[in-house]
């Protein structure tokens, strides 16, 4: 690109093309000011809302926020403790879960699908399409099948987990792909060359070369499932509950629905400071998911 | 690398015929098993799809068979909580504020994403890109609940009613448009820049060449030849605005009461199908009853419309890469 325009800048100089005129020197600088003044606009955005949440909230981050159960009657008590519990136990479920469904489904539609095969098509198209799928629906999924319905699960954690592991499934599949697509074709002749079948292939080669994408896309599906607050909504999250969740009892809350709660109960404002500190935790845990896919990606990224 | 070896030494390099023919049949046994636990797990996204689809038609099926089908679509009342005669299921109002919340969001973000693209793509010196995508990556990977807060508690009171001094309600349609729009920007910036970054730099230089600037080859050249990496970016972030939920459960109300038609006044209070539908369902509404139905057929509606819609996006980027890779 730059080497066009130098030659267009040589040519320029060198030649009887007319250097640009005025207006058209007039139009660049308008152009170049509206897409300043775009990112600024978006940059502006991000500093304004990230401003306003560390107004709000740094001055009431304090231990008892993580020890104490959340009140409805005295902010100044009160804390998440249940909500922090809630989201451990989610990521704990939604890993479970998404790992391996994701990664094999991703080496099966690499690895084996035959993309000649209307079936195989079909399952490509299905998950680029659920990728879109607005989370209400899953939640409505969630709450059709999973709390209640056939599965009956009722408004459990880990109700909560399989319809967020749902919703996240398709990215893990989608980056994970992009992972094992991009050890090239060399690596796995040689492996089958020297005998091993097509599993062990896989197993120890393909996978190894690929590990650090797959763990980006593990984290990026989770950072996104961590901040999802419309599902679980849906599928009927308790209300600032006093006893932290567990396998065992219908104890469903999170990190996302607290600060909903809080924010939204907040008719005398009481309780946004709280809602502003929650989010910040919220934001503190996100950035080190991110900081983390980030090192992964440049320690063990491949380099074939 | 290390594998290789491994690979290679647990592999029988020697041996009877015998042995080999067993070692091979025990190793198909186990590949072909392999390769149906990977189908199978393949098909769990299949079944979600399935169940989705079979979940939502299920209850929309008994929803029309109490409301009849002419007064959801056409009725411009939607009342569907309360009792008696007030009851009305016309869609039309959520439908309507869900487009024009969509529609606010879109006039903000499709210029100034696709204006960060062209920056991003075309003009920025390679220090200043890698500083700004990570914000937008940034920007895009905060949770909606925060943009909600966010809208709730700053950008209508402190920023529309106290800086603009407008005269609008604490929950209305301008502050969740707009905001929507702060979320799907990047989402539009960064599909429309991994188009624009695709065009060949041969197509460039030769405008350069002929003696256009900067500015033409941007817009006359990879501009439209990038356009479907463009659209699809677009469809993408209404798509993403249509489904988009606590913005606007928030900032312009839940979409319970509309019983004046369509909201056209972008300060008042209104809601969307999303909102509507995760503002409703929280509660113990019993199975079977009609206010659980009617989630049902508004998520089915808005399963639709984001399905159509989404359909187009794919569509237009698998067709850009064949194109260009």
């Amino acid at each position: 690109m730059s080497t066009g325009k130098q030659i267009a800048d040589a040519a320029i100089a060198n030649s009887a093309i007319p250097a640009p005129d005025g207006t058209a020197r007039v139009k660049q600088g308008a152009f170049k000011s509206l897409m300043y003044g775009a990112l600024a606009l978006a940059i502006l955005g991000l500093v304004l809302l990230l401003g306003d949440v560390f107004n709000d909230g740094a001055g009431k981050i304090s231990p008892e926020l993580f020890t104490n159960q959340p009140s409805k009657i005295r902010p100044e008590t009160s804390g998440f403790q249940s909500a922090l519990i809630g989201t451990v136990y989610l990521m704990g479920i939604v890993a479970f879960l998404v790992v391996p469904l994701g990664v094999a489904t991703a080496i099966y539609l690499e690895e084996y699908a035959d993309r000649t095969k209307w079936w195989n098509r079909l399952v490509e198209v299905n998950i680029q399409n659920l990728a879109g799928v607005p989370s209400v629906v899953y939640g409505i999924l969630g709450l059709a099948f999973i709390v209640r319905g056939p599965l009956s699960l009722g408004r459990t954690i880990v109700a909560g987990g399989i319809t967020l592991a749902l919703l996240v499934l398709p990215v893990v599949i989608i980056v994970a792909r992009e992972a094992i697509r991009a050890v090239p074709p060399s690596i796995r002749e040689g492996s089958l060359a020297l005998g091993a079948t097509k599993w062990q292939t896989i197993w120890k080669q393909v996978l190894p070369g690929s590990i650090a994408g797959i763990a980006t896309g593990v984290i990026l599906a989770l950072s996104r499932a961590i901040g999802e607050t419309a599902p679980l909504l849906i599928l009927g999250a308790a209300i600032s509950p006093r006893i932290n969740p567990s396998l065992d009892n219908e104890v469903l809350t999170a990190m996302p629905l607290q600060i909903f709660n809080w924010t939204r109960d907040s008719e005398v404002d009481k309780f946004l400071p709280l809602a502003a500190a929650a989010i910040l935790v919220l934001m503190v845990v996100l950035l080190m998911m991110n900081s983390l896919a980030i090192f992964l990606r440049n320690r063990y990224e491949q380099k074939w | 690398m290390t594998g290789t070896t491994t690979t290679s030494s647990s592999s029988p390099a020697s041996g009877s015929g015998a042995v080999l023919l067993r070692t091979r049949t025990r190793r198909s046994t186990g590949e072909a098993l392999i390769r149906v636990l990977l189908a199978a797990a393949a098909t769990v996204s299949v079944l979600t799809t399935v169940l989705i689809v079979f979940s939502l038609i299920r209850e929309t099926v008994s929803f029309f068979g109490e409301v009849p089908l002419a007064d959801y679509l056409l009725g411009d009342k939607w009342t569907p909580l309360l009792g008696g005669e007030q009851q009305s299921f016309g869609v039309l109002p959520l439908v309507w504020s869900t487009l024009y919340i969509t529609f606010i969001a879109l006039a903000f973000a499709v210029p100034v994403g696709l204006l960060s693209a062209i920056y991003l793509s075309e003009y920025a010196p390679t220090k200043v890109r890698k500083t700004i995508k990570p914000i937008l990556e940034v920007l895009a990977g905060v949770p909606t609940i925060v943009f909600g807060y966010f809208a709730l508690t700053f950008f209508t009171p402190e920023f529309l009613k106290g800086f603009l001094n407008l005269d609008i309600a604490s929950n209305n349609q301008l502050a969740a448009g707009l905001i929507c729009g702060l979320l799907v920007m990047p989402i539009i910036a960064s599909v429309a820049e991994d188009g624009m970054s695709a065009v060949p730099a041969a197509l460039r230089e030769g405008a350069f060449g002929l003696g256009a600037n900067r500015m033409q080859v941007a817009i006359r050249v990879v501009f439209p030849a990038a356009l479907s990496g463009v659209v699809a970016g677009i469809v993408l972030g209404a798509s993403r605005a249509i489904g988009e939920t606590l913005v606007i459960l928030l900032a312009a109300g839940n979409g319970q009461l509309l019983p004046n038609g369509p909201v056209t006044d972008p300060g008042e209070p209104a809601g969307s199908m999303a909102a509507f539908i995760a503002g409703t369902a929280g509660g113990d509404i019993p199975t079977g009853s009609l206010e659980y139905e009617t989630i049902f057929a508004v998520g089915f509606t808005l399963f639709l419309i984001t399905l159509v819609l989404n359909m187009i996006s794919i569509r237009l980027v698998n067709k850009y890469r064949q194109v260009y890779e």
